[in-house]
């Protein structure tokens, strides 16, 4: 550890409970590897292919009609900004996988646009992960990843895939988007995962 | 997704084997060793690094900063040269509310010390000779400082005397927010006095003000600014590398897309309010 001389910092007292690295924002900001996606309700679809292959979808309204749930949660980016109590309505993944049969252990998730992220089955259930499709009492706004986002707070906000349109269960784990741009394969926070070695 | 593999490859390749992420983990100390005002809230700082690992045009550098409390504040800044031995160089725009620019900006001195990690990230790079891009042409849009890992490009390509036809649309606000204006203008000159067509094109797209005699209006960018340049031949470039804020950076695709530009062809990389404490 360097001391750089003159350097005070701003002591933020509420910043004692963010994961190593972290600094608090109030605003919520937008990073995305690439153009913003633009999918209408009526053309969204989210689909869950397991090791039989025969995949399991739901459209929009058929999503609605699950059980959704209202959530306040800290999310934290890898690029080092920290978000607390945001609140979002989504359907848990528990509910997507009572009608999926998977022994498969690991996720990859896909959205619109092409991108992927990698997770272990075990973190998208029992209530840890959501389909969200409101944040703040609004329609998730298509920059934030609208009409739905993938919403697992316990990691790093890229495991949060925008536009959001399935999960293949896969035997191995094999490297998502970021994840194989050098990011941690898990990303927790609390541990500072950022890059692959950390 | 095509083209992200390909860029995982360069990305691969570039940085070596799979020792690359255990090397980048490592904090470095860093020394101050050279500073030069690039406007009038933004200046370049060159820290001597031993042991720097290298890096490629585009890529980061995360920074960290320690009180004499213990204290520290880290941030990310776009390495601002071409890769040399031993040294690191990040320009850092003040933002006068920021914890960690108004340090780098007006208080550090050469011979001070911070800490730096990395580098970062292997999508938003561009290295002369990248197969993925062939004879390009290659277009660098810039809203604001995100100038600096464009001009980083920039001065790789004339290091390598690279000849991809590249064209730089950099939109600010007003002259007083110009960064690397004189070296921007040499590379203009050199440019028009090769005996080849010229093959960096620099436009400047001010947004509020311009200085006397710019023959654009101010305005936001548009269509137009993008037209190809009569040298390229074709109307489209092969890749596109958009650095800037949010909003710039969804004004910018929103406009390539309708120019005819397809997702796979651009690569963005956004400075959103976390940005604030750049």
């Amino acid at each position: 550890m360097t001391v750089s001389r003159g350097f005070l910092g701003h002591h933020d007292p509420r910043a004692v409970d963010l994961p190593p690295g972290q600094h608090l924002t109030r605003g919520f900001p937008v990073l995305t590897a690439g153009p913003t996606q633009t999918v209408a309700t009526e053309d969204w679809s989210f689909t869950i292919t397991p090791e039989s292959g025969a995949p399991t979808r739901w459209t929009w309204d058929e999503m609605m009609a699950l059980p959704s749930e209202d959530v306040t949660v800290d999310i934290h980016c890898v690029t080092r900004w920290t978000k607390l109590g945001t609140k979002w309505r989504g359907v848990p993944l528990d509910a997507f996988f009572e009608d999926v049969e998977t022994y498969y252990e690991y996720a990859m998730v896909h959205s619109y646009g092409g991108y992927t992220t990698n997770l272990p089955l075990e973190d998208l259930l029992d209530g840890k992960a959501w389909v969200a499709y409101e944040h703040d009492g609004d329609p998730l706004h298509v920059e934030h990843g609208g009409p739905a986002r993938l919403l697992v707070p316990h990691l790093y906000f890229w495991k949060s895939a925008k536009w959001v349109n399935g999960i293949t269960m896969q035997r191995f784990d094999e490297p998502g988007f970021w994840e194989g741009f050098g990011y941690h394969n898990y990303g927790d926070p609390w541990r500072e995962e950022r890059h692959a070695g950390d | 997704m095509t083209d992200a593999e390909a860029g995982v490859r360069t990305a691969r390749s570039a940085a070596g084997d799979g020792a690359a992420p255990r090397i980048r983990n490592r904090w470095h100390k860093a020394t101050l060793i050279g500073l030069h005002s690039q406007s009038q809230h933004a200046r370049t700082l060159a820290l001597r690094v031993p042991g720097w690992p290298g890096h490629l045009p585009g890529q980061h550098v995360d920074i960290r900063l320690t009180a004499a409390d213990g204290y520290t504040a880290q941030r990310s800044y776009s390495l601002a040269e071409a890769s040399t031995p031993d040294r690191v160089a990040i320009t850092v725009d003040l933002l006068p509310h920021g914890e960690v620019s108004p340090y780098l900006v007006d208080v550090m001195e050469i011979g001070d010390e911070l800490d730096v990690r990395g580098p970062i990230g292997g999508w938003f790079v561009w290295e002369p000779g990248d197969p993925a891009i062939g004879d390009g042409p290659v277009l660098l849009l810039a809203g604001g400082s995100g100038v600096v890992p464009l001009v980083t490009m920039l001065r790789a390509r004339q290091q390598a005397r690279d000849k991809t036809p590249t064209m730089l649309v950099y939109s600010l606000r007003g002259p007083r927010d110009l960064m690397y204006g004189p070296e921007l203008q040499r590379m203009t000159a050199a440019s028009a006095r090769a005996s080849t067509p010229a093959d960096t094109d620099i436009r400047l797209v001010y947004t509020r003000r311009i200085p006397d005699g710019h023959p654009r209006p101010p305005a936001h960018l548009s269509a137009d600014d993008l037209q190809a340049p009569l040298s390229w031949a074709q109307p489209l470039a092969t890749r596109v590398y958009v650095c800037g804020s949010s909003g710039f950076v969804d004004h910018a695709t929103a406009l390539l897309r309708e120019a005819g530009y397809a997702d796979h062809q651009i690569r963005t990389e956004r400075f959103g309010p976390s940005g604030a404490d750049r």
